[in-house]
C-alpha cells in the first residue's frame, strides 16, 4: 500500500492545482458583473411598479409573488411537497427519546410559541403592502413545530386525514384556482383586481399552513408514525 | 466600489468557497454544507445586483426570485439529508469511498 501522507510540497501544489480554476471562475463571473448595465433603467423595478394596481397588492415583491409570478410560486410549492414526499419515502421518522424537556426550553415554549402562531398570522396579512408572506409566514409556523417536537411535551396529534389535507391545501388552492381562471377565460392564474387580493390572501393563508408543516415534515426526517388519536404532524 | 457591488462580489467569492468543497470533500454533510454556501452566495449576488441604480428602490423581481431560491434550497437540503441518512445506513458510513487507483 502507498504511504498515505503526502509531503507538504506535494499537498501546497495539489491544493493550488484546485483553486487555481476555480478562483479563475471567479474572477471570470465578477468580471461579467462588473460590466452589467448599471443605470436607473436597468431591471423590471419600473415594468413591476406600473403594474402593481392591476395586481389588486400593494408591495411590489409579494406582486412578483403572487400575481406577475404566480406560476413560478404554485410550482415552488409544488417542489417543497415532492421533497416532503421523498423524505416520507426514504424513511419513518425516528422517534424522539421521551426525556423530559428542561426548564429552559419549557419556558420558551411557552413563552415563544404562542407569539410565533400571532406572528406568523401577522406577517401573513403584512405581506400584501410590506415585507411579508406566504412563505415567511409557513417558515415562522414551522418554527413554531419544531420547538414544540424538540421539547417532547405532549406533540398534539391530528387525524391522518386531516394531516394530509392541510399538507395539500395551498398546492390544491393554487391549482383550483389556476383551472378557475382558465375557465374563466383570463388565462391560468390570471388574477385582476379587485378580486384578486381576496383570492391571494385565501390562496397566501392555505399555503402558508402547508408550507408550515411540509418543512416540519421534512424537519422530522421521514413519514409520521401512525398512533392513537391520529399522527403527530 | 458601491455596496451593492461588494455584495455581489462577497457572493462570488462564497460561491467558488462552495464549489471547492462540493469537488474536493467526500464527507456527504460536508458537501450538503457545501451546497447552501454555493447557495448564499448566488442569492447575495442577485440580491446585490437588485440594487444596481444609484438611487431609487431596488428590483423587487430579484428579491422574489431569492425567496423562491431560499425555499427551493430548504427542501433540497432536507432531502438530502434524507439521503445522507440512507446511504449511512447502508453502507456505515456517510462518507464517499475513495476512488483513487491504488
Amino acid at each position: 500500500m502507498r504511504e498515505r501522507r503526502a509531503r507538504p510540497l506535494q499537498r501546497a501544489a495539489a491544493a493550488a492545482l484546485a483553486w487555481a480554476p476555480l478562483l479563475a471562475l471567479g474572477a471570470l463571473v465578477a468580471r461579467a458583473l462588473r460590466t452589467l448595465p448599471a443605470d436607473e433603467d436597468a431591471g423590471l423595478a419600473d415594468a413591476a411598479l406600473d403594474s402593481l394596481a392591476l395586481s389588486g397588492l400593494e408591495h411590489p415583491v409579494t406582486a412578483v409573488l403572487m400575481s406577475y409570478r404566480a406560476y413560478d410560486t404554485l410550482l415552488e410549492i409544488a417542489v417543497l411537497f415532492l421533497a416532503m414526499l421523498g423524505v416520507w419515502s426514504l424513511a419513518r421518522a425516528p422517534s424522539l427519546p421521551a426525556a423530559p424537556p428542561g426548564l429552559v426550553l419549557q419556558f420558551l415554549n411557552q413563552l415563544l410559541v404562542p407569539f410565533l402562531l400571532l406572528f406568523a398570522g401577522f406577517l401573513l396579512w403584512a405581506g400584501s403592502r410590506a415585507p411579508g408572506g406566504a412563505f415567511q409566514a409557513g417558515a415562522v409556523l414551522a418554527a413554531a413545530g419544531v420547538l414544540v417536537t424538540l421539547s417532547g411535551t405532549a406533540t398534539p396529534r391530528v387525524p391522518r386525514a386531516l394531516h394530509r389535507v392541510l399538507l395539500l391545501l395551498g398546492l390544491g388552492a393554487f391549482l383550483v384556482t389556476g383551472v378557475v381562471t382558465a375557465a374563466a377565460g383570463g388565462g391560468f392564474l390570471a388574477l385582476r383586481a379587485p378580486a384578486a387580493k381576496a383570492v391571494i390572501l385565501a390562496i397566501e393563508a392555505a399555503a402558508s399552513l402547508s408550507i408550515g408543516l411540509g418543512l416540519l415534515a421534512i424537519f422530522r426526517g421521514g413519514r409520521p408514525r401512525a398512533g392513537a388519536g391520529g399522527e403527530a404532524p | 466600489m458601491t455596496p451593492p457591488e461588494l455584495f455581489a462580489l462577497a457572493g462570488v467569492a462564497l460561491f467558488v468557497a462552495g464549489l471547492d468543497g462540493l469537488i474536493r470533500r467526500a464527507h456527504l454533510l460536508r458537501r450538503i454544507l457545501a451546497l447552501n454556501i454555493m447557495s448564499s452566495g448566488v442569492f447575495l449576488v442577485i440580491a446585490g445586483l437588485a440594487k444596481r441604480g444609484a438611487d431609487g428602490m431596488p428590483d423587487p423581481v430579484p428579491h422574489a426570485l431569492v425567496i423562491t431560491g431560499i425555499v427551493v434550497s430548504v427542501a433540497v437540503t432536507g432531502l438530502a439529508l434524507a439521503l445522507m441518512l440512507r446511504v449511512a445506513a447502508a453502507t456505515g458510513s456517510a462518507e464517499l469511498p475513495d476512488v483513487r487507483p491504488e
